[in-house]
């Protein structure tokens, strides 16, 4: 029954915004720069634990497309992110011991910061080995995106995962601090995608590419989700409901057109099968504090010991946002 | 030296690119009127005039509060024409441009350009029937009802009224000697037609009247010019480019070149922070003076394709920004392919047999249930598509329209039948893609064929018989749009080179090719007896049709008769 759907729907989006106002207390303010977010400046939101030798390309990367403030959540890194991340001019981090479990994978914390700061404004949450790739991001600066998004009257935009993964066994080549990621990981998987629709969240559920072609071939249930919303016109009545994978109200989550046509879309190129990639499988499964009791770090821990290359014949090697476009992973809709 | 043609601009945001644009005009001695919303602040605006205050052919209107779809535009547009022509009687044609307009060649080019044509008026104008452009489903009542809400700030009262006056069939009259007319609101009139229409004796019946009409800047002057005219050219100067949602595309940078090649005069609209477009066209010195006719057709080209991507998407794509409905798809699968059942169970090297007919790729069954059988035994197909029979039965369309999609340009072909994955049947069904050709009840071959006990023969005989039935009544449905021909086995035996013809002209891979071999068909010496002694089990063969029981005694499989399938 909708009413009633709609009714759980609220009572669900009030705990969660409950849920990131009670977590609030577990962050302490490293570096608070946010005085100096202006209005229409697009914010990028991220948690992060020991990820230290992504951050200086990460940050790099956002700032060339036109992201003005950072706002970071440094779970108890021991890599010396934290303070590093505190340096930059644009970056306001907080520091929590708290689990990243019992936050909801972190997405408790930046509920609760998105609340605070984010109000008005385009507002791009993603994971430090997340790239963010859309219709024209080579010769348009994602200021252009949120005015044409503006102008068209939409508030959110999709963007979904693509694992990236290198040519080899992951731990061949050694990614230094700075350098691109895509130099190494430049593989992916360009149409093995399944998708379903959530109907009860309205979300899709997209899942497919390496890891449930090499990790999950024959629990294809289990493999993650490759769905994502990571761009938003944000509202304080706003939440993530499970990563970024779905939000609420859930209207915001029909970023996809269900009459036969196409919205615009994007890509986060997912840089984390790098040679990193099996010291933070393992350190993860010994902390368990991933979803579904780190099923997915099992399978990974388990295959990465037997066979790591997660390339094949039909792997395909980036080039830029076209091939994807063409390729059917990402669209234009009407932005020309 | 005051110019010949007037710049009218609306403006309502971005003001220092306004401002940068209308010293361009002014420079080159087109006066300039701006007429700037009344929605921008006082301060704002002030400080706008002040700045602009060194140009001496620049003035300010009186301002008006412009909202999309309302009369304010009108009126902005009326009073800054009435100023214009009063100030400066020295122009001969007035243009219309928003602040978000970007003149693409040397102003001197469109004031020579006009200069040839001091009697024609550039506006578009055409009469509702003829123009499929109009958004939100009103073209003859946007001139028959009464819009006095905003649509945008007042949606549910918009959407009342119009229902209240379609409910009461209430209907405006339309003023004697007017035919509605639409076009760009992007105009360029001369100075006599332009005072004809402000000066019109019944200018207040009008306006009245057109005031509660919807969007009356895409009606007003269109239709008006048409009262006084002499020589109208139905097409708007400007450059604009509307989506489907009727907002205007937008310019960026990486336009530049498609601009400059458009030759229009002016392009809108502009994206405020496109720098290199504003310092390219205002900065430019004039190289040559062209001559030539503006020609958007490659633009055209682009929007037009976005509009359509929007509208109707690239057909048997699922992505996760196109995701259509069941039966909504414009297209389940993106290429024609073909499915055999039966084929391979009555005919010993069909897989091979048919690839060196057809040259398409020829799987066997793909929805077996150990693994999707891929051409050539692989483990893994284009777009690092699997064989796993997990994933691909977690959701069989899906499977389908990524093998595809994935393999757009390659016919593939592949083997179904009665003990694969049922879940596909209507998919198929449904596919006007699909060409599928059945012998129904060959499934009983394998089964003739192999070495097991009668018992559970009869049993999976039984089983196979209800699947196939199920599916051939899928294929059988009104609902069915892919083609399919069925024969049952026994007619398919009678004469087997017939129907193979057909269907493999109708794959068409190689041309019109006559089947110069004919597949080897499976010994069917004993079947008869074979569907006898299930029959005297008490179960019913009836999909192959009527085997007699000594028919399979004639071990010939049955020559090709026809002379033309002789090589």
């Amino acid at each position: 029954m909708s009413l009633w759907d709609s009714y759980k729907m609220r009572v669900r989006r009030r705990r969660y915004r409950i849920r990131a106002y009670r977590k609030r207390r577990e962050l302490t303010a490293i570096a608070d720069r946010t005085r100096q977010i202006k209005p229409g400046d697009v914010l990028l939101f991220s948690t992060l634990r020991n990820e230290h030798v992504r951050l200086p390309h990460f940050l790099k990367y956002y700032r060339d497309i036109g992201v003005q403030h950072f706002l970071m959540v440094d779970n108890d890194s021991t890599d010396g992110g934290g303070h590093y991340l505190a340096e930059q001019k644009d970056v306001s981090v907080w520091h929590t011991k708290g689990s990243y479990k019992r936050s909801r994978f972190g997405v408790d914390w930046l509920n609760w910061l998105q609340y605070r700061y984010a109000d008005g404004h385009w507002t791009l949450t993603v994971d430090p080995d997340e790239l963010f790739l859309y219709p024209f991001c080579d010769t348009r600066p994602i200021r252009a995106l949120t005015d044409w998004l503006d102008t068209s009257s939409i508030r959110s935009f999709s963007a979904m995962l693509l694992d990236m993964y290198p040519k080899g066994r992951l731990n061949n080549v050694t990614y230094e601090a700075g350098q691109d990621p895509l130099d190494i990981a430049s593989w992916f998987d360009p149409g093995n995608y399944f998708i379903r629709k959530n109907p009860l969240m309205w979300n899709l559920w997209i899942q497919g590419g390496p890891r449930a072609r090499v990790f999950f071939p024959d629990a294809p249930e289990k493999a993650p989700a490759l769905n994502k919303i990571p761009l938003v016109k944000w509202d304080r009545r706003y939440v993530y409901a499970s990563s970024t994978h779905a939000l609420l109200p859930r209207g915001l989550n029909l970023a996809y057109d269900e009459w036969g046509g196409e919205k615009a879309s994007g890509v986060l190129l997912h840089t984390k099968f790098l040679n990193t990639f099996e010291a933070k499988a393992e350190e993860e499964l010994t902390r368990g504090q991933h979803y579904n009791g780190s099923v997915e770090y099992k399978a990974y821990a388990d295959t990465i010991r037997q066979n790591p290359d997660l390339w094949c014949k039909w792997s395909e090697k980036f080039i830029n946002w076209r091939q994807l476009e063409i390729l059917g992973l990402m669209s234009k809709g009407n932005w020309a | 030296m005051s110019s010949t043609v007037g710049i009218v601009m609306l403006v309502h945001t971005a003001l220092g690119r306004a401002e940068q644009v209308a010293r361009h005009w002014a420079a080159a001695g087109c006066p300039v009127v701006i007429h700037v919303d009344k929605n921008v602040s006082h301060k704002v605006y002030s400080a706008f005039t002040h700045r602009l205050g060194d140009v001496d052919n620049v003035l300010f209107s009186r301002r008006h509060r412009c909202e999309w779809g309302m009369w304010g535009i009108v009126a902005a547009s009326q009073d800054a024409a009435e100023l214009m022509l009063r100030r400066f009687p020295d122009v001969r044609h007035v243009y219309l441009a928003s602040g978000s307009c970007l003149p693409l060649r040397p102003v001197q080019e469109l004031v020579e350009y006009l200069a040839d044509r001091p009697r024609t008026d550039f506006i578009e104008s055409a009469t509702t029937a003829d123009v499929p452009w109009t958004v939100g489903g009103f073209d003859e009542e946007r001139f028959t009802l009464r819009f006095p809400f905003s649509w945008k700030k007042r949606r549910k009262a918009f959407d009342g009224y119009v229902a209240l006056q379609r409910a009461l069939r209430l209907k405006r009259r339309i003023p004697k000697g007017i035919v509605p007319h639409m076009g760009s609101q992007w105009w360029c009139l001369t100075r006599q037609t332009l005072s004809a229409i402000l000066e019109d004796p019944d200018r207040a019946e009008f306006d009245g009247y057109f005031k509660r009409v919807w969007i009356p800047d895409e009606s007003y002057f269109q239709t008006l010019a048409r009262l006084y005219s002499s020589n109208i050219e139905s097409r708007s100067l400007t450059l604009s480019k509307f989506d489907f949602q009727g907002k205007p595309h937008i310019f960026y940078d990486d336009h530049l070149q498609l601009l400059r090649r458009s030759d229009c005069f002016v392009a809108r609209k502009i994206w405020p922070h496109a720098d290199r477009l504003y310092d390219a066209f205002l900065t430019d010195p004039a190289i040559a003076m062209k001559q030539t006719e503006p020609n958007p057709g490659k633009i055209d080209r682009i929007f037009a394709k976005a509009v359509d991507r929007r509208v109707k998407g690239r057909p048997g794509l699922y992505m996760q920004s196109r995701f259509p409905r069941t039966d909504w798809e414009n297209g389940v699968t993106s290429g024609d392919y073909s499915v055999f059942e039966g084929f391979a169970e009555l005919f010993e090297d069909w897989d091979d047999w048919l690839s060196r007919a057809t040259g398409a790729r020829v799987h066997g069954h793909l929805y077996a249930p150990e693994r999707a059988e891929f051409a050539g035994g692989a483990s893994i197909i284009s777009g690092a598509l699997p064989d796993s029979a997990a994933l691909r039965d977690a959701n069989p369309k899906a499977f389908l329209t990524n093998l595809i999609w994935n393999t757009r340009g390659e016919r593939q072909i592949f083997q179904y039948g009665p003990g694969d994955n049922p879940d596909l049947g209507w998919t198929l069904a449904k596919d006007p893609n699909a060409q599928i050709s059945v012998i129904s009840g060959a499934w009983a071959v394998p089964l003739f064929k192999s070495n097991r006990n009668f018992g559970d023969l009869r049993k999976e005989a039984a089983e196979l018989q209800r699947i196939e039935s199920e599916h051939l009544k899928q294929l059988q449905s009104p609902w069915t749009k892919a083609r399919v021909r069925i024969w049952t086995m026994a007619e398919f035996v009678e004469s087997p080179m017939e129907p193979l013809q057909t269907v493999i002209d109708e794959i068409g891979q190689k041309g019109l090719r006559r089947l110069g071999e004919a597949p080897k068909m499976a010994d069917l010496a004993g079947f008869g007896q074979f569907l006898q002694n299930l029959k005297n089990q008490g179960m019913h063969p009836y999909l192959m049709g009527d085997f007699p029981v000594d028919r399979g005694l004639n071990k010939q499989p049955p020559k090709p008769r026809r002379p033309y399938l002789v090589k």
